[in-house]
Formats: structure tokens, C-alpha cells, sequence
């Protein structure tokens, strides 16, 4: 039956090649596609010789305690991707970190273990979907050792699931949300194991306002808003909670979508329950809209108004509506270090530094070199072997990390951070954004 | 099996079902509104003051949309064409609008004659919309005038980027902050609800401008002949209408109905930026539907309409049903009401004025 078949089919065939031949059609599509032809069988040969290559050089020794094991040959550079947002209206927080990285090559000479590090800049976008594509891209080729990133929390959430899968790690110097480490104690639902952040959690953050509020400014009633962001959404719970905590009353908890203009409802809901506070940590534009509106509210006349980090930029304490509102963020880093830092920053790029990150990223960039020359196995041919699972176990072990932004020790859901949130607030004698970051009023260290 | 079962089986044999299944939708659509209505007003969560207030800023809010929308429903009325670029025709005539306020306000005229430079303001406003209306409608729709629906469909699709990247191209992608008008801050009392003097100009304008719109296409030559070009056509062109010219006055009539939209926008939001004309322009185009498309009076109502829906909708209904954060769902009520509108009138409130559903 199968031999018939064959026969059948082979006789076909050869009747059409035959058929074709008789017209003249593959012949001459031969003698035309000549060369087409050897380049075909050129670059498929090519093909295989790159397959077996990359069949051969990342798998090496592969036990299961070293996992898999990326070689880096004599002379080749050391893979490592940069995720941050560096386009649309975000692009400061991007933008800020990126340079910040590339001052912690430049410390180490460009090189680590005689190798060169190549930085790979993939834009995240600030969304969800943009911190898909970006990690799929850093996927697609196995060199790379680790990723520095991402600027947003929206863009970590995939980044962070797609890149522990793939077995990488992944250290952010801005992600906030707890829900990519930890929430109270236990793993955040978007935790994923090789994900680091040298970053506050916003746990921390969202304590730090609601104890300013309570003690400092005495009020009992807040009402908080998020916009359905990780971010906005988990600092604005964590604010809720440790308000409640404090002995306060939170009025009323609520949302309004990012490109909501008319604030005006919302706003006479909060009045309705009575609120002498709202802490909106959310961004621009949603949060231009709700301190224009604010006052026009009766009932809202004398209410406070608070942000946080994401609404700390250049363009909005401008808004003469934001005066006399205060914000939570990150301390900014004091001592000597620091400052030589910024005098590197600013003779390589031209300004002070533009965003709030920057420290942090240099001392993730740190954190992520040091455990690389750790786990590094330097081989007699001048290559260098990296095991992932070992660079992820000293990442997890770091401890006593002395960087800019304070004494760095990571825990087991890769927070990393040593957190100081301060918060400061926006007078008539603030004009610029560095002006209302230096009007500290309070700062809040968990670790006294 | 199933073919030929549904083949055969008569039509009015499904409709009682179809039909029974829509009623029920109405009644439960009906339930959950004066149940939700019910629990919102009977818990007092808010003073009569305060829904006044609601009232008041879904006034304003749909006002801004009204305008707009009569850009949607004339075009529509008139070539059954949606300009998709319509949104961007609005935001492209509050940039202007945000520089030259900008520019009034470092003068002392900002503070000593405010009516006329916001009248300035509103004119350049309005101007710009007008002359970028046109354009596109000569640049872009007149070539492909005739041609299948989709197509010029398409290219307002195109022509909407474009202007919005243009405009971002010109003057950056950052927020543009309208200066404060502090003779329109504060409030007064009219009738028992409490008016921010920025409102009350708002729907004034906007109530003018809309009579003026009305009276001109009923009562004038130029808005004859727009009606006989809506009407058809080729009759009309037989007539001896320059039918060419009259699409152009639509476009320019529609333009600046936008563009002081945009001016107005701006007295109530003070801001703009380059996409700030894509929610208001799906507004506004979701208005003209409610009110019944290509039916002027129709867009002004669905303006209305629909600024209230958003405004009161979600205190009202979601928050008394006990959904929480409902001014997060305001588009979801707003879309909803859209869906309960166009299922008890398929044809919007006032109903569809398309000349083939007359003739």
C-alpha cells in the first residue's frame, strides 16, 4: 500500500517536473536563480552553524544546583538589559535611572572581571504591555545575565513573571508596589522568584504618610483615591490601613480612571464624608485635575491635600492650585558619596539629576556587578562562566551593602531597600522641584 | 441538522423570543436604576445640595460635549460620514486658545477688560478649528468624496494621528496649564443651586450658541441648502446649490462649534495637552448617537444627556448598589446608558434624520 503510494506520488512528481521542463519554467527559474540559490544553501548552512553554537555554549555544565550556566567567551561582553521608560510623559523617571546606570559602568571602568558590560536600553513605556514586549525582546537572546529595571511597577508585572521564568534576575532601583515583594509579611501576588528592587516598598511609604497625617498634621478623617494602577493602587491600601491603624478614620476609599477630567463628583462625594484630608498618590494628569477642582468643592475649602512621588515632578508643583500640599517620597540620599555622584552626573549629562531614582539605580547597577564577580568563574581560555541560579542566591544574600541610599540588605521577596521616606510640602517660596524636595518636614526610618 | 431546522423555522416563531429576552433586560435595567436611586437617596449620603451641585457639573460637562457632538451630527447629516478627526479639530482649537490666553494674561487687559480678551481668546479659538475643519475636509474627505464609506472612514481614522502627532510635534507633549480668569472664580446662587461662575459662562455659551446654530440652519438660505444637500444631493446640485461649497460651510459651521468648545473646555479644565481631544471627541460622537444622529437638536439633548449620566450616574445608581469606587466606572455608566437608550430607541432620543429613512 505504501510502496504503491510512494510510487504513485513520485511518478506524479516527476510528470510535473517533467511538465514544467517541457515549458521551459524550471529551467529557467534554475539558471536565473543560480546564485540565489547558492546564497540559499549559504546562509541556511549558516543557520545550523549559529544552532549548534547556541545548542552548545549557554548549556555547558548543567547540574541542577547551578542551573543553567551562561558562558561569556575571551574578549566578549557581559549582556546586561536596561529596562526604563525613556518615551512618553514619564520619561524623566526612565531617563534619570538610565544615566545613573551608565555612571556606575563608567565607575567600574566599563568592565567587570576583564570583561566589557553592554548595556542593552529597552524603553518599557510606563504599561503593562510595554514591559511585555521590552522583556520579551531581552528573552529572544540567552547572553543576557540580568536586567536593570523597570522604572514603572505597571511594566514590572510581566517583566518580573516572564524573566523569573526564563530563569534571569531582575533588579528595579524605582518599582514601589508591594504587590511585586511583599504585602504584611508574605509574598505580593505579582512576586516572582530572581526579582530584587533596591526601591522602598510602598508599604513603607504609605505608613510614613498616614503617621504624618495622623500625628503631625492631627487629622482623623482622610479619604484616599488610586487610580487602578499597582502602584496607585497599593499605596493608596497601605495608606488606608496603617491610618486605620494609627486610630484614624478613613471616610472614604475610591478610585477615578487615569484620563478622567472632571473631578468635580468625586470630589463632592469626599466632601459629603467628611474628610479633612486626601492623599491621592497618583499621577499626572488625573492629580492636576483633582487640586484645581479641590477648593471649588464647599466643604473642601480647608481640606488638605497630600501626593506622593509619582506626582512629585517639575510640571505639576508649578500648578499655583498644588501650593501648600504635601508629598511623601524617598529621602533624597545625604554625605559625601552623594555628592560626588551628582558631580559626575552633572559633568556628564549637563544638569542636576531630574527624578527621585537615581541613587538607587546606581546602587541596583552595584548591587547586580558585585554579584556577578561573585558567582563569576573565570575559566583558563579567558571565558567566564556564570551560573543564573547562583547570581539569583547572591543577589538573595546580599547584606550590609554600603551605597548611596543607605546600608543595603535584601530579604526573601527581594526587597532590598534601606527605606527612608520623607515628606515635604509645596509653599509659595518653592519654585522649582529640587526646592520642594529639600522642604523636609518629616522623615520616616522603619528601621528606628 | 441545525441548518436546515433554523432554515425552515419562520421568523415570528424567534422574534417572541428575542423580543421577551430584550424586555427582560429593560425591566432589569429599570430595577437596578430605581434600586440603586432608591438606596443612594434614602441613606443620605449626600445633601440635596450636593446632587444639586452634581446636576450642575454634568451641565457643564455636557455642554462642552454638545458642541462638539453638532460637529459629529451635521457631517453626519449631511454625507452620512463619521469624521473621526472631529475630537482633534476641538483639542487643536484649545492649544490655540491655551497660547493665546497665555499671552493676554501677562497683559492688563487679562484683568481689566476679561470679557473681551476671553471673547478674543474664544475667537482664536474658534477660528483655528474652523480653518483646520475645512482643511481636512478639502485635504482630506472631497478626494475621496463618492468613494466607498469605509474609506474616507479610514482616512479621518489617519487624519486624527496626525493632527494629534503634529500638534505634539509643535508644542511638545507636556500638559499646557490655562491661566486662572480671576474674575470667574467663585460662585453664586441661582435658583436654589450653587453655580461656579466658570460653569455659568459655559452653559450660556454654549445654550447661545446652539440657538444661533439652530436658527441659521432653519432659518436661513446657507442652512436651506445644507438641508438640501442633506436631503440629496444631486437633486440639490440640479438646483443649482454649489453643493461643494455648502459640505465646506458644514465643515466650517461644525469647526467652529468645536473650536469654542475647546475655549470653553478649557475655562472648566483648565488644561490641554495633545490627546486631549480623544475622550471628549468618543464623547461627544456617543452624545450625537443618543440624541439620534444627524439631528442637531438631537446632539445638543445627548450632550446633556450624557454629561449627566456621567455626572450623577455613578452617586446615584453604583454607589447605591454598593459598588465601590464608582466614580472610577463613570465611561461604564455613561457607555451603559448609551446600550439602555439605544435598546428602548434604536434610533436615539429624537430620533435618526437621515433623508433615505425619510424618502
Amino acid at each position: 500500500m505504501h510502496k504503491a503510494a510512494l510510487r504513485v506520488e513520485s511518478e506524479q512528481f516527476g510528470k510535473a517536473i517533467k511538465l514544467d521542463l517541457s515549458k521551459g519554467g524550471l529551467l529557467m527559474l534554475y539558471e536565473k536563480g543560480k546564485w540565489m540559490r547558492l546564497l540559499a544553501v549559504l546562509a541556511v548552512a549558516l543557520m545550523v552553524l549559529a544552532a549548534c553554537q547556541r545548542g552548545t555554549t549557554p548549556g555547558g555544565t548543567g547540574d541542577e544546583e547551578e542551573g543553567e550556566v551562561i558562558t561569556i567567551a575571551d574578549g566578549e561582553g557581559i549582556k546586561i538589559a536596561v529596562l526604563q521608560v525613556i518615551s512618553g510623559d514619564s520619561a524623566s523617571l526612565g531617563t534619570d535611572q538610565v544615566r545613573a546606570i551608565e555612571i556606575a559602568v563608567d565607575d567600574r571602568g566599563g568592565q567587570l572581571l576583564n570583561h566589557p558590560i553592554e548595556l542593552q536600553v529597552e524603553d518599557e513605556g510606563c504599561t503593562n504591555a510595554g514591559g511585555q514586549a521590552a522583556v520579551q525582546k531581552v528573552l529572544a537572546d540567552p547572553q543576557f545575565v540580568g536586567i536593570l529595571g523597570t522604572s514603572c511597577s505597571g511594566a514590572a508585572v510581566p517583566a518580573s513573571e516572564a524573566m523569573s521564568e526564563a530563569g534571569l534576575v531582575m533588579i528595579s532601583g524605582s518599582n514601589t508596589s508591594p504587590f511585586l515583594t511583599k504585602i504584611g509579611g508574605e509574598a505580593g501576588t505579582d512576586y516572582h522568584e530572581g526579582y530584587f528592587r533596591t526601591a522602598h516598598n510602598d508599604e513603607i511609604q504609605g505608613t510614613a504618610a498616614a503617621n504624618f497625617a495622623f500625628t503631625e498634621l492631627d487629622k482623623t478623617k482622610a479619604a484616599t483615591i488610586h487610580d487602578g494602577d499597582p502602584y496607585t493602587q497599593g499605596l493608596a491600601g497601605v495608606f488606608d490601613e496603617a491610618f486605620k491603624t494609627a486610630g484614624g478614620e478613613i471616610t472614604i476609599a475610591t478610585a477615578v480612571d487615569k484620563a478622567q477630567e472632571d473631578m468635580r463628583p468625586v470630589l463632592t462625594e469626599i466632601a459629603a464624608s467628611g474628610a479633612e484630608l486626601i492623599f491621592f498618590p497618583i499621577f499626572q494628569p488625573a492629580g492636576d485635575f483633582i487640586a484645581k477642582q479641590a477648593k471649588e468643592i464647599p466643604g473642601l475649602r480647608d481640606v488638605v491635600l497630600m501626593g506622593a512621588d509619582g506626582l512629585l515632578s517639575d510640571t505639576y508643583v508649578v500648578i499655583p492650585e498644588t501650593e501648600g500640599m504635601y508629598f511623601s517620597g524617598p529621602a533624597t540620599p545625604t554625605g559625601p558619596e552623594y555628592e560626588e555622584f551628582v558631580a559626575k552626573y552633572e559633568a556628564k549629562f549637563g544638569e542636576k539629576p531630574i527624578q527621585s531614582f537615581h541613587a538607587h539605580a546606581y546602587d541596583a547597577a552595584n548591587v547586580l556587578f558585585d554579584a556577578i564577580e561573585e558567582v563569576a568563574q573565570e575559566q583558563d581560555d579567558g571565558s567566564l562562566q556564570i551560573s543564573r541560579n547562583r547570581l539569583r542566591e547572591a543577589l538573595r544574600a546580599t547584606s550590609d551593602f554600603d551605597g548611596l541610599t543607605g546600608t543595603l540588605t535584601c530579604d526573601e521577596f527581594g526587597d532590598c531597600a534601606d527605606a527612608k521616606i520623607d515628606v515635604v510640602q509645596n509653599t509659595a517660596r518653592q519654585t522649582t522641584i529640587s526646592e520642594v524636595r529639600a522642604n523636609v518636614l518629616f522623615t520616616f526610618d522603619p528601621a528606628t | 441538522m441545525a441548518e436546515t431546522v433554523e432554515a425552515k423555522a419562520p421568523r415570528r416563531i424567534q422574534l417572541p423570543v428575542l423580543d421577551s429576552f430584550l424586555w427582560l433586560i429593560r425591566l432589569a435595567a429599570i430595577f437596578a436604576v430605581v434600586w440603586g436611586a432608591y438606596f443612594s437617596l434614602s441613606s443620605g449620603r449626600l445633601s440635596g445640595a450636593q446632587w444639586k451641585d452634581l446636576v450642575i457639573f454634568g451641565l457643564s460637562q455636557g455642554s462642552v460635549y454638545a458642541l462638539i457632538a453638532l460637529g459629529y451630527t451635521m457631517v453626519y447629516g449631511v454625507l452620512r460620514f463619521i469624521n473621526f478627526a472631529h475630537g482633534e479639530v476641538f483639542m487643536s482649537g484649545a492649544m490655540v486658545a491655551f497660547f493665546v490666553a497665555r499671552g493676554l494674561s501677562r497683559t492688563a487687559m487679562w484683568t481689566d477688560q476679561v470679557f473681551l480678551s476671553l471673547f478674543l481668546v474664544m475667537l482664536a479659538s474658534a477660528a483655528t478649528s474652523t480653518v483646520i475643519a475645512v482643511a481636512l475636509e478639502r485635504i482630506a474627505y472631497r478626494p475621496l468624496r463618492g468613494k466607498p464609506r469605509l474609506i474616507p472612514f479610514i482616512t479621518a481614522i489617519g487624519a486624527s494621528f496626525f493632527l494629534q502627532y503634529a500638534i505634539a510635534g509643535l508644542f511638545g507633549f507636556g500638559f499646557k496649564s490655562f491661566p486662572q480668569v480671576p474674575a470667574l472664580s467663585g460662585s453664586f446662587f441661582f435658583a436654589g443651586f450653587r453655580v461656579l461662575k466658570t460653569q455659568s459662562v459655559v452653559i450660556v455659551a454654549a445654550v447661545l450658541m446652539m440657538i444661533g446654530l439652530y436658527l441659521f440652519v432653519e432659518r436661513t438660505r446657507t442652512g436651506k441648502a445644507m438641508r438640501a444637500v442633506a436631503e440629496d444631493q444631486e437633486i440639490a446640485r440640479l438646483m443649482g446649490i454649489n453643493v461643494d461649497r455648502t459640505i465646506s460651510i458644514v465643515f466650517a459651521v461644525g469647526g467652529a462649534m468645536a473650536g469654542a468648545a475647546g475655549f470653553l473646555y478649557l475655562l472648566v479644565f483648565q488644561q490641554v495637552f495633545f490627546l486631549t481631544g480623544f475622550i471628549p471627541g468618543i464623547k461627544a460622537f456617543t452624545a450625537a448617537v443618543v440624541g439620534g444622529i444627524g439631528n442637531i437638536p438631537g446632539a445638543m439633548i445627548g450632550g446633556l444627556l450624557l454629561g449627566g449620566i456621567e455626572s450623577i450616574g455613578p452617586s446615584l445608581v453604583l454607589t447605591g448598589l454598593g459598588i465601590p469606587s464608582a466614580h472610577q466606572l463613570k465611561d461604564v455608566v455613561a457607555f451603559l446608558a448609551l446600550v439602555m437608550i439605544l435598546i428602548f430607541k434604536p434610533s436615539g432620543v429624537l430620533g435618526e434624520r437621515v433623508a433615505e429613512d425619510r424618502a
